[in-house]
């Protein structure tokens, strides 16, 4: 258990690439950070960064109170989880999980105690003895998180590790990482390019662009309050639309900003709305249906209940206080 | 393609069955002849059929080889040739997997050039260069020894190219997991890609030993005493016999004799062999 802190951290590539610049985030213990960002953003140098698969070449992490810049990965007291699994082919299950105890030469008792307590947690007891290739993809990866939990260590690093996974399993897969994360209270840093995934998951969200921080706070502040242009289209799904401001002048606000923001979910049909909307296409999901179309020249997506009356052009109003503005250069926000 | 007509499977099988009786005609030969007397052969043609004699043909090989030749025993032979096949299949082994481990894990200065270096000497076979390499062999008066045999082909650069090529298909993540779980660069080569080449090692084993078994222009040129005869060299010494025929029925029984270790060696590993050529999960 342990507290992690970066301090403007920045990774550049031999060659002079830089991946990663700047990032200063102070994580407490037992918080649940989840990086967030497309791909490309140097989420996951920066987590290979804290686990010391990739050099640090600007700044200093911290584990703790130990700097770990020069630390090797086996000795910073970390777990990590990766994308596929990369569990050992030619060992079971329960030697997968005791090698890395083995190599810190626990003793076999204890070996056997921890083996056990993370079967029995993560339900893999069964498969004790099977090798990995003849599990599925869901219980590979309760493996690989088994594999972290016998480490009982400082911190836990997920690299992407619901990717290969299907759409149901991983719903699943992220409630149990939720339940398990709550129960053990080990920090956690968590990659991921799935922005639902993200809000599900964190305590804080990290969103990254470009190597830099975008914005970093709770899920909720975040979606509510987007720092910038790039983080309110990021987050949240179906996408914040981000209109010029010239393009809709009759909105508050739109005389000084130069992008307004407002999410599909805060618009509504009313017959004396501001905004004119010309329907281009219906997406049913349902409970609910997505309206894109047109206002002013842009593009416009409304979220409506499957109910709601539909016709070509429609007006709409907005939720009072669910604009966001936004700087026209930069796409600051502006309050 | 998968077709099923009766006409194309009749043609296969014939294709295949001609392919065994090209293969198998040879041996079939060897087997006759070794069966018959010296006397069976004076006509100038070769009996198809199996004689009475094979028994105490293979005999007298075993037990005193034809001393009119210089040869020993066969017995002999056979275990200098088992000596050096084990030599050459695991020191060819043991080298290129651990400079194929060097190459591709490691990051050291002239690391590209090492790996060039190693893979230009696949273009120059043993015979390119055999008198420097004699030479070298002789000064440091290796003739007639065990070394000698199987130092100077045991460096292999097929088999370490073939060892790169099965590290690189094993996945960064496994290395790195690896790291994180606390093994060293030699526990990760025990304990990670020894058991992952393990059918890899086995393919390489059986193609090498044969190789080793069959070197025939090395060992006929570095072994001048009789206690160092490998067998294949040994058949050819056997047939140049001087004044008088060759002994043509104990020449084949010898050649039968040669050929069951490696026979064995690949009946006993097909499995593993098989399944190291194609297979491709790691």
């Amino acid at each position: 258990m342990a507290s992690i802190t970066l301090d403007n951290v920045g990774k550049v590539y031999p060659g002079g690439t830089r991946a990663v610049g700047g990032v200063s985030i102070d994580i407490a213990d037992g918080e649940f950070i989840v990086l967030v960002g497309p791909s490309g953003c140097g989420k996951s140098t920066l987590l290979r960064m804290i686990a010391g698969l990739e050099s640090i070449s600007e700044g200093t992490v911290r584990i703790g109170d130990r700097a770990v810049n020069d630390i090797e990965p086996a000795d910073r007291d970390i777990a990590m989880v990766f994308q596929n699994y990369a569990l050992y082919p030619h060992m079971s299950v329960r030697q997968n999980l005791a090698y890395g105890l083995k190599n810190r030469r626990t003793p076999k008792a204890e070996i056997d105690r921890r083996v056990a307590e993370a079967a029995e947690i993560l339900q893999i007891g069964p498969f004790l003895d099977r090798k990995p290739r003849a599990l599925s993809g869901g219980q590979r990866q309760r493996v690989a998180m088994g594999r972290a939990i016998v480490r009982e260590p400082a911190a836990f690093l997920f690299d992407e590790p619901l990717s290969n996974l299907d759409a149901k399993l991983r719903v699943t897969m992220r409630l149990e990482i939720k339940e398990l994360q709550r129960r053990l209270r080990t920090t956690s840093i968590y990659v991921t390019h799935d922005q639902l995934e993200a809000m599900t998951l964190a305590d804080r969200l990290v969103v990254l662009n470009g190597g830099r921080i975008e914005q970093i706070g709770t899920p909720l502040e975040v979606y509510r309050k987007p720092a910038s242009t790039f983080v309110a289209g990021f987050i949240g799904s179906p996408a914040m639309n981000l209109i010029p401001a010239r393009a809709v002048p009759q909105l508050p606000g739109s005389a000084h900003a130069g992008i307004i923001g407002i999410r599909p979910e805060d618009l509504t049909i009313a017959p004396d709305g501001p905004i004119a909307m010309d329907v281009l296409a219906v997406e049913e999901l349902g409970a609910q249906r997505l309206v894109h179309g047109q206002t002013g020249g842009e593009r416009l997506t409304v979220t409506m209940p499957s109910d709601a009356p539909l016709s070509d052009s429609l007006r709409l109003a907005f939720r009072p206080g669910s604009l966001h503005l936004f700087q026209a250069e930069g796409g600051r926000r502006i309050e | 393609m998968i077709e099923n007509r009766p006409g194309l499977n009749l043609l296969a099988h014939l294709t295949l069955m001609l392919g065994v009786a090209i293969v198998a005609l040879p041996v079939w030969v060897a087997l006759v002849a070794s069966t018959h007397t010296a006397t069976d052969f004076m006509s100038g043609t070769i009996p198809i059929w199996p004689g009475p004699h094979l028994v105490e043909n293979y005999a007298r090989m075993l037990d005193a080889g034809v001393s009119t030749s210089g040869t020993p025993p066969v017995g002999t032979m056979m275990l200098n040739s088992l000596v050096m096949a084990l030599l050459i299949a695991c020191g060819k082994i043991a080298i290129s997997i651990t400079s194929a481990f060097a190459i591709v894990y490691f990051r050291f200065p002239l690391r590209n050039l090492a790996f060039w270096c190693i893979f230009i000497t696949m273009m120059l076979p043993v015979e390119v260069r055999i008198v420097p390499t004699f030479q070298v062999v002789a000064d440091l008066g290796l003739l007639n020894s065990y070394a000698g045999l199987s130092i100077p082909l045991i460096a292999s650069a097929t088999a370490t190219f073939l060892f790169r090529q099965v590290f690189l298909t094993i996945p960064d993540e496994l290395t790195e997991a690896a790291r994180i779980d606390g093994a060293g660069p030699l526990k990760f080569f025990r304990d990670i890609l020894l058991p992952l080449s393990r059918t890899n090692i086995a393919a390489l084993f059986v193609i090498l030993f044969i190789y080793g078994w069959n070197q025939y222009l090395w060992p006929l040129l570095i072994t001048t005493s009789s206690d160092y005869y490998t067998i294949v060299a040994g058949i050819k010494r056997m047939a140049d016999a001087v004044d008088g025929l060759p002994q043509w029925h104990l020449v084949m029984a010898t050649a039968m004799l040669a050929m069951l270790p490696p026979v064995a060696v690949v009946i006993g590993m097909q499995r593993l062999f098989v399944k190291g050529l194609v297979e491709t999960e790691k």
